[in-house]
């Protein structure tokens, strides 16, 4: 025996996650959705994640190093932003702008509040947000078809009119050049509807047929496994829900929130998605649930650590407050997604609801 | 049997197997004892004996100085050499008696009393103080303390704690195995002593012919249950034992009187069963002797006063070069700077780790993850309150739940960013007792 042991504060064993371990398991939960991006887009995809992880990665090594602090790169946490930001971006985007947005949001989102753990907001989600200020067309135009289908999932024009090209341009253009959470965003627009309907002429409500058709199962089946056009990270429903289980099961995310956003997002299209639509589908809610980011957002940007609520009363109304303005920029706002505004301005929300419902402890009867 | 639990919690590798098919081996008589004044909640015991004394094994040679305080025996016979400080089983250094031994073990008198179960309350309460009867799961309240509640707090169930969360320790799991009877002796014993109607014991899961056995001889008690509990930790708290075993929520800051429950260790319950029936004092207990740095781990039963250092001997030495030594559990235990402390009443476990294990990580930035939060039995804030104190804002500390910790420490066990959760509020809590002292 020897004559020195380490004496410390109980208690004296601990379980295996580290930070580090957490943050790469997150990236590995991420990969299935990026191997279904690389399959409808190309190797595209790929590229402009790794350019977006990369200088994320970089940026936050000089910062550390400028600041005088440890470099921690190694704990995965800014590969995880760097991806999740590139995740953001469509995938026909030119190169820099993974590395614009990665730059972004580790120097201003995450490094000037002090580094993991301080950030108000999520830094991937601002840096959404900068590329989106900054470069809008690039950001919201420009989308890369998908390999088997088409931008907006149809799978079968003839449905909607055999003749649709020629019958209404415009229509045409519609169901062919925009992102399904597009199409429908713009069948809210009445003069649209109406300039459509009068192409088509008598007797043909052709944006109701539209409506009808994308959210039909064979339209949804292709939301679900990413037959559609959208950002790199939005791709596909499955791949995300895969990953998102993965997680559940290491215990790295919590079920509140993802369940709480995407059940309030689907109640409220229930409710209100055929007041605003051009129709109504009794799959109308699990359109909504299975476009756009929600999926991405809800188990993998909404449950970011740092900006969501410790309490678990907190993480109901912080997830309900996301699924409400999700709905709402959906339903009447000016962009088609509302995703990621959604949880930006839920994030800045946490201090104060984690305020108000700090949690009653055991035995505690006030 | 359905299995029963509580909310929140972790599930920290049991890893019994070191000890868990011992049987109970008698230690040989140590040379020399040292008992401590202090092996208890509640004002230290006064000696009344001084140094070059003659004593008999079992001889009283420190009484209570209170109600709530505690008599202290002579574990062996022999001459008392000093009373001094002494390395405390909790890493400090406190008051203690030494005896050094004669080798012939005498007793004092003891008594064999067949009906034993007909004595009035208050001479077995008698015998139970005398007998000098703390908690034996570690915490040490004196046991006719517990065991006298108001008048106006009628007691209707008896909890017996067989559950041993703490990962490695088998001590009360090797008692339940060996001396099921006579635990179920002290359990009515203790019913009759509270007037209570309901008698249950809790046992976790991974122990399941513990649990069998306990089930088999209470069979014919129509008043008596064996509860199955899920294997969690910490379900041996107290409020969480109550809550897994009855649904019922002990209020903060109360005591298990409060619902109408008391709980008492299984070893504590052979305690009193032997006091009761014997009058035999509290001068030794079973003790687990474990973890990868021990060669062969045991549960001794051993004299209250003997050194850790002789337990660790009488279990071949040490197998690797250990890296901590840890007084109890390694959940709630207390790391020590050696081997030279003698164990106490509630001393249930001695863990030995390599090097390897005893490795601390360096406490990161918190996260916000929340799995404190998540895990936390209490449902407190411990990040929360941890960054608190942190900071110096003792009334956001006990707005976070500073006062109603227990210090389990299921949330320092979780954090993925190694933040020293328990060591924190520690010191919180010394601060806030600080900051009442200096209020008044």
């Amino acid at each position: 025996m020897k004559d020195k042991y380490i004496v410390s504060s109980a208690p004296h064993v601990h379980d295996k996650t580290n930070v580090s371990m957490v943050m790469w398991n997150v990236v590995l939960a991420l990969t299935p959705a990026l191997a279904f991006a690389v399959y409808f887009w190309g190797i595209r995809s790929l590229t402009l994640t790794l350019l977006g992880a990369v200088s994320a990665v970089v940026t936050e090594a000089l910062i550390q190093k400028m600041r005088k602090v440890p470099v921690t790169v190694n704990d995965g946490s800014a590969f995880l932003t760097g991806m999740l930001l590139s995740y953001n971006i469509n995938p026909g985007a030119p190169w820099w702008m993974p590395i614009m947005g990665s730059v972004f949001a580790i120097a201003v989102g995450k490094q000037v509040f002090g580094g993991l753990g301080n950030n108000p907001v999520n830094p991937a989600l601002l840096g959404r947000a900068f590329l989106l200020a900054s470069w809008p067309s690039l950001m919201t135009s420009g989308w890369l078809k998908p390999k088997t289908g088409n931008l907006s999932g149809l799978n079968d024009l003839d449905a909607i009119a055999s003749n649709l090209q020629s019958l209404s341009p415009k229509a045409y253009d519609l169901v062919t050049g925009a992102t399904p959470l597009k199409v429908v965003q713009t069948l809210r627009d009445s003069s649209f509807v109406a300039s459509i309907n009068a192409d088509a002429g008598e007797g043909i409500d052709l944006a109701n047929r539209i409506f009808t058709n994308i959210t039909e199962m064979a339209s949804l089946k292709n939301l679900f496994w990413g037959n559609v056009g959208g950002c790199i990270g939005e791709v596909s429903a499955f791949a995300l829900l895969l990953g998102a289980a993965y997680l559940l099961y290491k215990n790295i995310i919590e079920w509140r929130i993802p369940l709480f956003y995407i059940g309030t997002v689907f109640v409220l299209t229930f409710l209100f998605g055929p007041i605003q639509g051009s129709g109504y589908s009794m799959m109308l809610p699990f359109f909504h649930i299975f476009s756009g980011g929600l999926m991405l957002g809800a188990f993998f940007m909404a449950t970011d650590y740092t900006t969501s609520p410790l309490t678990k009363n907190g993480r109901i109304i912080y997830a309900i407050g996301c699924g409400v303005l999700t709905v709402v920029i959906r339903l009447v706002g000016g962009y088609p997604e509302g995703v990621s505004y959604s949880i930006l301005f839920m994030n800045v929300m946490t201090p104060l609801i984690d305020k108000f419902s700090a949690p009653k402890a055991f035995g505690r009867m006030k | 049997m359905q299995l029963r639990t509580f909310p929140g919690g972790v599930h920290p590798h049991d890893e019994k197997h070191f000890s868990a098919s011992a049987p109970i081996t008698i230690a040989p008589l140590p040379a020399k004892v040292t008992i401590h004044l202090s092996q208890h909640i509640g004002a230290p015991s006064t000696p009344v004996v001084k140094v070059g004394d003659e004593v008999s094994k079992g001889q009283l040679i420190a009484e209570a100085s209170g109600f709530v305080s505690l008599n202290q025996h002579a574990s062996i016979s022999g001459k008392v050499t000093a009373i001094d400080r002494f390395p405390h089983p909790c890493g400090t250094s406190s008051l203690a008696i030494q005896i050094t031994g004669d080798g012939k073990d005498e007793w004092v008198d003891l008594v064999d009393e067949e009906s034993f179960m007909e004595l009035p309350v208050n001479e077995m309460k008698e015998r139970i103080a005398a007998a000098g009867i703390c908690g034996m799961g570690g915490a040490g309240f004196p046991t006719h303390v517990k065991l006298s509640p108001p008048a106006d707090k009628p007691i209707d169930t008896v909890i017996l704690n067989g559950v041993e969360c703490e990962p490695f320790l088998t001590s009360d799991y090797r008692l339940m195995m060996e001396h099921a009877e006579d635990i179920i002796k002290g359990l009515k014993l203790i019913m009759k002593i509270v007037n209570a109607k309901k008698g249950v014991i809790g046992i976790e899961a991974n122990k399941p012919d513990a649990i069998r056995l306990m089930e088999k001889l209470l069979k014919s008690e129509s008043n008596l249950e064996v509860v199955g509990l899920k294997l969690r930790y910490p379900q041996g708290a107290e409020k969480q034992l109550i809550y897994a075993a009855t649904k019922r929520k002990v209020p903060a800051g109360g005591l298990p009187m409060a619902v109408g429950v008391v709980v008492q260790n299984v070893g504590t319950a052979f305690a009193v069963y032997e006091a009761i029936r014997y009058k035999k004092p509290l001068i030794e207990r079973i003790i687990s002797i474990t973890g990868e740095g021990i060669k062969k781990a045991q549960n001794l039963k051993a004299r209250i006063g003997t050194s850790f250092a002789e337990l660790v001997e009488l279990c071949g030495g040490t197998s690797m070069t250990v890296g901590k030594i840890i007084s109890g559990g390694p959940m709630m235990g207390f790391a020590l700077p050696g081997l030279e402390a003698g164990m106490g009443k509630g001393s249930s476990g001695l863990v030995l780790l390599g090097e390897k294990a005893a490795r601390s990580m360096e406490e990161h930035n918190c996260l916000r993850c929340a799995r404190c939060v998540d895990v936390c039995p209490m449902n407190l804030l411990p990040s929360t309150i941890a960054a608190a104190v942190k900071y110096k804002n003792l009334d956001m500390a006990v707005k976070a739940g500073l006062n109603d910790c227990m210090k389990c420490g299921s949330c320092a066990y979780v954090c993925p960013a190694q933040i020293r959760l328990v060591q924190w509020i520690d010191t919180g809590k010394i601060r806030y007792a600080e900051a009442q002292k200096e209020g008044k």
